[in-house]
């Protein structure tokens, strides 16, 4: 049925549906009416959507789970995270209460539903991925449950129809002080509403003692609610994953999804977030031939250690000057510019031997030269940080790729100490980060560090939100928002000049 | 013979579980839910074997590491106190062993036990068994159609104990020519609990080491007691065998078809339930718990204090010492209290553990201390009493489904007693050291043979009639008895009605 579903999504293939066909996804649409912001998600989706949509609303979500993953590495507490997450939710992933009366009600809650069901086929792969997808799914949930509506939360909690039996008045009394003993309520229990369920719904509960049990029945009180929802959240889902895992097989054989999910659930580390020149940069930014080592500061260390390389050898081989060349490009730095900068950089190196072997490839990676879809598209687009991550390991002589990965982790101290870095908490973070393969958290942790007073400042004086302070990854992303933090009064100023840099 | 006698001769350490099967997956694909999209639910847990390829590859290795490298090493120490070497190692004798297992295991009724119907199922086709062999090679995935070719195993093997494992989803023999490594994975299996005395070694002071007398062995029956009162009025369980582990322990069995299904994580939640101690032998306040007491502690508290006053203050004299006084003195929330009392036991080094536990209430009373906070020491006291009963479960025991146990009516290699059922409705009647031997036991058989000689008309006798074993036998059939009736009306109640989901 997945199957059928997916199959769907391709354009070319809607004419090919029959009348029945379409009868039969009409009604089932009718009843995916979206009536509560929170979902268990048990219905998968049933109209169709473009491949655009499948890839854009995926790729989201995933942002907001791998969010949501570096708050614990990061040991965030739930606090913390909830008001982290509060803006990247906003940002990536709105879903409103049906008090807002937004218009956009429906739209929200569709991509939150056909999003999960995505992500879903994408992670049921392997034991691991659904573990850590479950994980996330739930805090996800659980997020979102504390911060609903409490009406509305009323309202979906008996849409779902568990058979939670209220506890009576006079078994209430009955059961009296060992009640509210039990739950660690005291006083409190009193006025406490209590549900009657199997002590297997709800195990954490009953590993802590903090429920009274009778006869295999646990007595739970209201406040403890959420635990049971969110329980029974996370077993439904399980379940479903490994219902999904076993449909899987079939699903490969479709050969235009199959490249998308694989993609898919490659990013999940470090979601693949595209980077185009288009997006807004600094208005105070004027990259060019002759200031690129100034600008060198802002750099990530991926691009910085290519930058040292080029200078120290006057040379780069072919992958890392295709990495550091557009990266060079997301900075906004001209054809011109670029081949100005690379003959420079190529020093000992005849004018004729760089126009013959190297100036066709500057063009071609901003798409001068090439073929048409290659001018259409501009040429190439500047690596994400899970492209590097994910790319085959350098070889000897080869210096592209992430650091944090590709560095064993005594030279990688190594150089960081050489970029200024002495910190040893930080670089005692870095070491824990790169033995636990969360490259990308490392380098966070690096930025944070070095523009530690710059992020209190925007922090404190409100002058950011927190999306604007995500996890980067992405190198271009990690250029910018140096640069601006290190510019701070300077591009307020600008911005007031150029609106539509927005 | 099938299957390997594995290489390397190890012996199983005394009473603890042997290490397990393969990795599981809990998942109990035949609880289909509701929500489940039909046709998702059709290509789910129905589908065919070849579909799972893949995932089955990597269970596979972990299956044959986890094998090979769970062999228990050799830990077993040399037994000391009731049985001198020599004697013990005649309890192996083969003779003996065959003489044991032709003439006295009730097979029947093991059989009817793990059956849980009197014609042959797959809950116990499919249960693993795992021998000790006199070589002490250790042989698993055993598995029987019937309870006469157990016992044929048994006297060909004449092992020296063996042990019960859970049923498994195919037949364990089988498991090595399965396609798919996942088809093979444990479905069910008692609850199972552990208690041994060596738990107790830092407060009992009667024995040491593998020796028991009755004194120490009311610590067990405290344990039954209130672990018995926890399973059946707080979680329900009615079917629960408790067994003699033939030296310094006691082994129960839940049977309920409720318990046999429970998966990891339920239970991990009853042993955490359960567990109270806390830390390790360095001394330090074991009981840490809030007030007002969790329903379950309470009513364990009824139970054990009375035990307290006779058996622990009495019977193990545990303050006598003056560094055992002293960590008594540790535990009190006053300091005034402590040093009055310290000057008072001081002056009479030889004071019973008795009167310093009164001596206690009194120095209060007369007013030593005017910082006493009177609410503090009775939850002391209490904490006391708890740290000096409460059962000291092994808890690893019970919270995987595949472990292993040994079987009730085994013969305890070191002190030839029988792994003999305990009444629980007579618990403090039990006495271990009564428990017959197996040579006693075939001498009861020649005695009775002598003198009731061919004159017996009627019927003809089991052999274990004719001893001391027939009251254990007697209770056991009757505990299976009424196993099987609960048994057979649930299983109409399944048959006949909606689904016991639960
Ligand atoms: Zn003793």
């Amino acid at each position: 049925m997945l199957r059928q579903e997916f199959n769907r999504v391709d354009p070319k293939r809607r004419n090919n549906i029959d009348y029945k066909k379409r009868q039969f996804a009409q009604a089932n649409f009718e009843l995916q009416e979206y009536k509560h912001r929170l979902n268990f998600y048990a219905i998968p989706p049933t109209a169709e959507i473009t491949l655009e949509e499948f890839e854009e609303w995926a790729i989201n979500r995933l942002k907001v789970l791998g969010e949501l993953e570096a708050c614990t590495f990061r040991n965030r507490t739930p606090e913390e995270t909830a008001s982290y997450m509060a803006s990247i939710l906003d940002k990536y992933m709105p879903l409103r209460s049906n008090s807002s009366r937004s218009s956009t009600l429906d739209d929200e809650r569709k991509r939150d539903h056909y999003s999960h069901f995505i992500l879903r086929l994408a992670f049921s792969s392997t034991e691991d991925l659904r573990r850590r997808f479950s994980r996330l799914e739930t805090m996800l949930f659980r997020l979102r449950f504390k911060d609903d509506d409490s009406r509305e939360r009323a309202a979906f909690i008996d849409s779902l129809n568990f058979d939670w039996e209220k506890v009576s008045d006079a078994e209430r009394k009955e059961l009296g002080s060992e009640l509210t003993a039990a739950s660690g309520l005291g006083k409190w229990g009193e006025e406490e509403g209590w549900f009657k369920v199997e002590w297997e719904k709800v195990p954490e509960l009953v590993e802590q003692r903090r429920v009274l049990l009778k006869r295999g029945m646990a007595y739970v009180p209201q406040r403890e609610q959420m635990t049971l929802v969110v329980a029974e959240f996370t077993r439904r889902l399980d379940q479903n994953l490994e219902w999904t895992a076993r449909a899987l097989p079939r699903l490969d054989e479709d050969d235009r999804l199959s490249p998308i999910l694989h993609h898919l659930s490659k990013s999940f580390t470090a979601p693949d977030i595209s980077y185009s020149t288009s997006d807004a940069l600094p208005g105070n930014l004027h990259p060019n031939a002759s200031n690129i080592d100034a600008l060198s500061q802002h750099f990530p260390l991926c691009m910085s250690h290519l930058h040292s390389t080029l200078r120290a050898n006057a040379h780069l081989k072919h992958f890392g000057r295709l990495q550091y060349g557009l990266f060079l490009k997301g900075l906004g730095l001209s054809l011109e510019d670029a081949l100005l900068f690379w003959r420079r950089s190529f020093r000992n190196m005849t004018d004729e031997k760089f126009d013959k072997e190297y100036r066709y490839n500057v063009r071609h990676s901003y798409g001068d030269v090439g073929g048409d879809a290659n001018r259409r598209g501009r040429g190439y687009t500047p690596y994400s940080c899970q492209k590097l991550l994910t790319e085959a390991l350098p070889g000897t002589g080869q210096n592209h790729g992430c650091p944090y990965r590709t560095f064993s982790p005594d030279n990688l101290v190594a150089l960081l100490q050489n970029t200024g870095i002495s910190d040893r908490e930080v670089l005692k973070g870095v070491r824990e980060d790169v033995g636990k393969q969360r490259y990308h958290i490392a380098c966070n942790r690096v930025f944070d560090f070095t523009h530690k007073k710059e992020i209190k400042k925007v922090k404190d004086e409100g002058l950011w939100s927190a999306s604007e302070l995500d996890t980067i990854l992405h190198p271009n992303t990690y250029f910018k928002r140096s640069f601006m933090l290190k510019h701070l009064g300077e591009e307020r100023q600008k911005e007031t000049n150029s609106q539509d840099a927005a | 013979m099938p299957h390997s006698v594995t290489p390397e001769p190890a012996a199983p350490q005394e009473d603890v579980v042997l290490p397990d099967a393969p990795a599981s997956t809990d998942t109990d694909s035949s609880s289909a839910s509701d929500e489940t999209p039909g046709s998702v639910k059709a290509n789910g847990p129905t589908e065919s074997d070849k579909e799972n390829v893949k995932l089955d590859d990597m269970f596979d290795d972990e299956e044959d590491d986890e094998f090979s490298s769970s062999m228990p090493t050799s830990t077993e120490e040399p037994s000391q106190g009731a049985m001198p070497r020599a004697i013990s190692a005649k309890f192996s004798d083969p003779e003996i062993m065959r003489a044991f297992y032709q003439r006295l295991f009730p097979f029947r009724y093991l059989f009817q036990w793990l059956n849980h119907s009197p014609s042959p199922t797959t809950d116990f086709a499919h249960r693993e068994f795992a021998f000790t062999l006199p070589n002490d090679a250790y042989l698993r995935y055993q598995s029987f159609p019937t309870a006469d070719l157990l016992r044929k195993q048994c006297m060909q093997l004449l092992p020296s104990r063996f042990e019960i494992g859970p049923v498994y989803s195919t037949n364990p023999r089988d498991r090595k020519t399965l396609r798919k490594a996942s088809a093979f994975r444990p479905l069910a299996k008692e609850l199972v609990f552990d208690i041994d005395m060596t738990d107790y070694d830092d407060i009992r002071t009667c024995c040491t080491g593998a020796s028991i007398c009755n004194k120490c062995w009311s610590f067990i029956t405290m344990a039954i007691k209130v672990v018995d009162a926890a399973l059946r009025e707080d979680f329900g369980f009615k079917h629960i065998l408790w067994v003699y582990s033939g030296r310094r322990g006691a082994h129960a069995w839940v049977c309920d078809r409720r318990a046999r299904e429970l998966d990891d994580s339920k239970r991990r939640a009853i042993a955490g339930y359960l567990e109270l101690l806390k830390g390790g032998d360095k001394g330090g306040k074991k009981v840490n718990v809030k007030r007002p007491l969790h329903p379950h502690l309470e009513r364990s508290l009824r139970i054990l204090r009375e035990h307290f006053q006779s058996d622990v203050l009495t019977l193990q004299d545990p303050f006598l010492a003056p560094e055992k006084s002293s960590h008594l003195l540790s535990l009190l929330p006053d300091a005034g209290l402590s040093s009055a009392l310290s000057r008072k036991w001081d002056a009479a080094p030889n004071r019973s553990s008795a009167s310093k536990w009164s001596d206690i209430d009194t120095v209060a009373e007369s007013g030593a201390s005017n910082t006493l906070d009177t609410k503090a020491l009775k939850e002391a006291k209490q904490d006391i009493v708890l740290e000096y009963t409460y059962p000291r479960l092994d808890a690893e025991v019970s919270k995987k489904l595949n472990h292993l146990l040994k079987s009730p009516f085994c013969v305890h290699p070191g002190t030839g007693r029988v792994c003999v059922p305990i009444d629980v409705e007579r618990v403090e009647e039990f006495d271990p050291l009564s428990v017959p031997t197996v040579t006693e036991l075939l001498g009861e058989i020649d005695s009775w043979d002598t003198n009731n000689g061919k004159a017996e008309d009627g019927k003809k006798l089991d052999d274990w009639e004719k001893t001391s074993m027939k009251g254990y036998v007697d209770h056991f059939r009757v505990f299976v008895a009424t196993l099987l009736k609960d048994e057979k009306s649930g299983k109409r109640e399944r048959e006949g009605g909606d689904s016991m989901e639960f």
